[in-house]
């Protein structure tokens, strides 16, 4: 087990690796002066050699590479230009309010899509189950950002009950209470489909445990049939449903983008998109590095809660 | 190969109403797409500042005007066009490409195939929506620059199914034998291989088209993707959205619009994906139901019985699309306390599905009972609700199964599964529950049986493991236990060891036992009764030494010669020539005189009784005993 833990830890070393690799590539690929992408094209010409210099673009790809790999283990992921600060900076604030949108709905999705997964196996063809599973295709097939604008209208124009936008109240909010209420809407918002992916694959994993003969063993020694479906059988599909909930991770961090610029949220999204608008690559670079690199981590977590739940995982 | 079963696969889909209601609207989407330049609207880039925002059902505009006038109905209509154009044509670039990477890698395999994959991998570590915006990043807003970032990040996810497809089918003698015949690697793909990928190259297509339309729509809506004056669904959402609270509807209906294309598509998607699922079809992917189906038409009605379980006249169906397969047709069995009766046939005799049916865990669908009752001291059993029958169900009637490293559950210790049979009947605290597990372990001699008791499935020997499913049966004291073949899945010595176990068990507690199995062997050491099951039926029965010495139904004396004969060597050892009958077919006669030497023309006649030879035995036979 402990070897396990091990080698799962040392083998996402190389991933990151990975995906610096790839972020750099996409980096160098900018068509043109990279310096005046990344300045843009209002800058002067001695911005752009200095920058050039600065960027070490004089060498060749790879010693560039690992020059930049070098700054950023350091810390140094470079200096924003549309917000003048370094961008490791403005990344973290960003990505704090980014992670309390994404882990709620992750919570949700998962809570949610696991319940509407096991009552659907359950009632298999029922009416119940026709109903949900088109309720989920439905979850999937909704634009989220369009979904995120009903919302507004409902219940924050419509009903006043729910603020609109932001992640505190402008006057008089910063508490705990005043960050829930502005969660509501974006959280529910952002795990629509994830709910929908959770909900599809636990179903089918259900049914799929369900058939197995060790459900018949638990009928034939007595075991209740609630038991049965929440103690035999879901415990055997979580071992499949777990890696799921991680990749889920991945669509929701990612679909945060939507959702942040639909309800003004003030996290890496939000920003990814702007810095793209203003043609600031370092900050997008850095945006995508720390979401990226945070994604892995969840599928980590993931990968080792199955471990710990399957004692079979041994390799 | 590629055609079979294309025509109850389309069969399928259009019985999917859902999927057909997708592809109705979707084909009314795209066909009104289509005629946009004869529709009389305006055109969708003429602005009108006077006539801004006018809500939908103004005069001359349908939904009404944007927030410079311009005709929102033309603009949906446009905007759908180049939407739908955008997310089908990431589509097919993220097909052909991740299409041409999966099977380059499945098909050479080996270092290709590693430094692919482990690339793909690598791209598959982004959160895709993220690696879009990087790819949209660098290359600038704009439409086709969407369209590009949203095919590459797609390209992955067909390359991994794809890969998966084509190594399936990259060493089947048909790609070997063109291999042999000199056909050149590119033409072998070409000619062999992507055919046979085809339908997943479909399914998975289906089941991202969707994806790639949101996707699109949701980088426009951004403002990353299609630019002014230009407007897909996406960016007439994104224009909407700043006027959300004095005009809804500028961003309600292409959101709307979004929706609806999505919502058929994936429709349509999840009826090709389900009409494709060979598993679908033959609902191998139904969930067994707690309780067997039960639909009986005919019940013996007879007067109560002394005996501590009797069946009379069972009958279990398997009813799979318009087939019916009849396991179990007609059965009578009775048992007393103390006594043990085998149950003997070939595999598909019926004989587990009998021994299923008592407590009703035959699964269903597609299983159904369809006759006969089950008393267990004089009260039907297949007459009582759920609650009665849970109770009985490892209560009095314990089971004792096959191969227990598949009924034994893989994530929970044995300690655990044993405690949990017994708090199921009886009110222990989960310490007690516990001991009494440990001391179950050893009653059946288990080692160490604390220790073991922490011991996963997977961790013990097939010997143990059957111990501890016989542990579990014990747990509650039952009157009768059922084991089915609890010893084949063993080797021979261990099949001894349990046996001898089973029957000192059998003694010691005046436990009744049925013994299922398909060794004359195993009956001849355990049994005082035995039932011959063939096709379904009860072909012979009567007590063991009887029947082994003089077996009636030539059925019975073919399956006695099946066994060899420790230190005899006086019997031939034979095998029954020809096959059992199709249960969905059964003839109307005699079951067995397909097979039998000793048939004759009425044989097949009519229906055979089970008619008593002796006091003590019956059979199913016109003319038993005469080769015995």
């Amino acid at each position: 087990m402990q070897a396990y833990v091990l080698r799962r830890l040392l083998a996402v070393v190389p991933v990151l690796l990975g995906l610096t690799v790839i972020v750099f590539l996409i980096m160098t690929l900018i068509p043109g002066d990279p310096a005046t992408a990344i300045l843009g094209s209002y800058a002067t010409p001695e911005n752009v050699d200095r920058l050039n210099k600065q960027l070490g673009l004089d060498k060749p790809l790879v010693q560039q590479y690992f020059i930049w790999l070098g700054n950023l283990l350091q810390g140094d992921f470079g200096r924003s230009y549309s917000l003048n600060r370094p961008v490791l900076d403005e990344v973290m604030e960003r990505f704090s309010a980014t992670l309390i949108l994404a882990g709620t709905s992750l919570l949700l999705c998962t809570l949610w899509g696991v319940l509407i997964g096991i009552w659907t196996a359950a009632r298999q063809y029922g009416w119940v189950d026709k109903i949900l599973t088109l309720v989920v295709l439905v979850g999937l097939s909704v634009p989220s950002f369009w979904l995120g604008l009903l919302l507004i209208l409902a219940f924050a124009v419509q009903l006043r009950w729910l603020p609109a936008s932001g992640m505190f109240a402008v006057y008089g909010g910063g508490d705990l209470a005043d960050l829930l209420k502005h969660l509501v809407l974006p959280a529910v918002t952002l795990s629509v489909v994830a709910t929908g992916v959770i909900a599809r694959l636990t179903r089918s994993a259900m049914l799929e445990v369900l058939r197995q003969d060790f459900i018949r063993t638990a009928r034939a020694k007595g075991v209740s049939e609630l038991k049965v479906l929440y103690g035999h059988a879901f415990k055997a599909a979580l071992v499949t449903i777990i890696p799921v909930i991680g990749v889920q991770a991945g669509f929701v961090l990612g679909g945060a983008v939507y959702i942040e610029t639909v309800f003004q949220w003030p996290g890496v999204g939000r920003m990814l998109v702007q810095a793209i608008s203003q043609r600031d690559i370092l900050l997008v670079q850095g945006g995508v590095i720390v979401v990226a690199a945070s994604y892995v981590l969840f599928n980590l977590l993931a990968d080792l809660a199955q471990s710990w739940l399957d004692p079979r995982i041994k390799t | 190969m590629r055609t079979a079963g294309i025509k109850p696969a389309l069969a399928l889909l259009f019985r999917n109403r859902l999927a057909g209601l997708g592809a109705i609207v979707l084909s009314l989407v795209v066909a009104i797409c289509l005629m946009a330049p004869l529709l009389p609207v305006p055109d969708p880039d003429v602005t009108d500042p006077a006539n801004r925002l006018l809500r939908p059902l103004a005069k001359g505009h349908l939904l009404g005007t944007d927030h410079l006038g311009r005709d929102l109905l033309a603009r949906l209509i446009w905007g759908t066009l180049l939407s739908l154009a955008v997310g089908i044509s990431a589509s097919i670039i993220a097909a052909v490409v991740g299409s041409g990477i999966g099977i380059t890698a499945g098909y050479f395999g080996g270092r290709t195939d590693n430094f692919i994959m482990r690339g793909v991998d690598m791209l598959m570590a982004f959160p895709y929506i993220l690696l879009a915006l990087a790819i949209v990043a660098v290359l600038g807003p704009g439409l086709l620059n969407a369209l590009y970032a949203v095919a590459v990040v797609n390209i992955p996810f067909f390359a991994r199914n794809i890969r998966g497809a084509t190594v399936s089918i990259a060493h089947r003698e048909f790609v070997d034998a063109a291999r042999l015949s000199g056909m050149g690697d590119w033409r072998i793909v070409w000619h062999e291989i992507l055919p046979n990928v085809l339908p997943v190259i479909a399914i998975a297509m289906s089941t991202t088209v969707g994806w790639m339309i949101l996707e699109t729509a949701g980088l426009s809506f951004l403002g990353l993707g299609s630019q002014p004056p230009q407007a897909d669904l996406g960016s007439m959402l994104g224009e909407g959205r700043k006027l959300l609270i004095s005009a809804p509807h500028a961003s309600i209906v292409p959101g709307a619009m979004i929706f609806v294309i999505v919502m058929s598509i994936n429709l349509l998607g999840d009826g090709v994906r389900d009409a494709l699922d060979p598993r679908l079809r033959s609902g191998a992917l139904s969930r067994p139901a707690p309780v067997t189906r039960i639909e009986r038409t005919k019940i013996a009605n007879l007067a109560p019985s002394d005996h501590l379980l009797s069946v009379n006249g069972l009958a279990t169906h398997f009813e799979v699309g318009e087939r019916v397969y009849k396991a179990v047709g007609g059965v009578d069995l009775a048992i007393n306390p103390g006594e043990c009766l085998g149950i003997i046939g070939e595999s598909g005799s019926g004989k587990s599905v009998t021994a299923l049916s008592l407590l009703g865990l035959v699964a269903s669908p597609p299983g159904v009972i369809k006759a006969g009752s089950v008393h267990l001291n004089g009260e039907d059993l297949l007459a009582a609700d759920y609650e009665t029958l849970r109770v009985v169900r490892g209560g009095k009637v314990a089971y004792i199964f096959q191969d227990p490293l598949a009924t034994l559950h893989p994530l929970y210790t044995i300690g655990v599964q044993l405690a949990e049979a017994i708090r199921c009947h009886r009110p222990l605290s989960a310490q007690e529950a516990h001991n009494e597990a440990i001391d179950l372990l050893s009653r059946v001699q288990i080692p160490n049986a604390a220790a073991r008791s922490r011991n996963y499935p997977h961790e013990m020997s097939g010997g143990m493991r059957q111990r501890v499913g016989i542990a579990m049966a014990l747990a509650n004291d039952p009157e009768l236990i059922i084991a089915d073949e609890p010893t084949t899945a063993l080797d021979v010595t261990v099949q001894a060891q349990i046996l001898a176990l089973l029957d000192g068990l059998r003694h010691e507690r005046n436990l009744a036992l049925i013994f299922i199995t398909h060794d004359f062997g195993v009956v001849a050491q355990m049994c005082d009764q035995v039932a011959v099951m063939y096709a379904g039926r009860i072909v012979e029965t009567g007590t063991t030494t009887e029947i082994l010495s003089d077996p009636a139904h030539p059925y019975t004396a073919r399956l006695m010669q099946c066994v060899p004969e420790l230190g005899g060597g006086r019997r031939t050892l034979m095998s029954i020539p020809g096959l059992p009958p199709a249960l969905d077919d059964l003839p109307t006669g005699c079951a067995f005189a397909e097979r039998c030497d000793r048939a004759r023309n009425d044989c097949s006649e009519a229906p055979l009784d089970l008619a008593a030879i002796t006091k003590s035995r019956s059979v199913r036979c016109l003319y038993p005993g005469e080769a015995a």
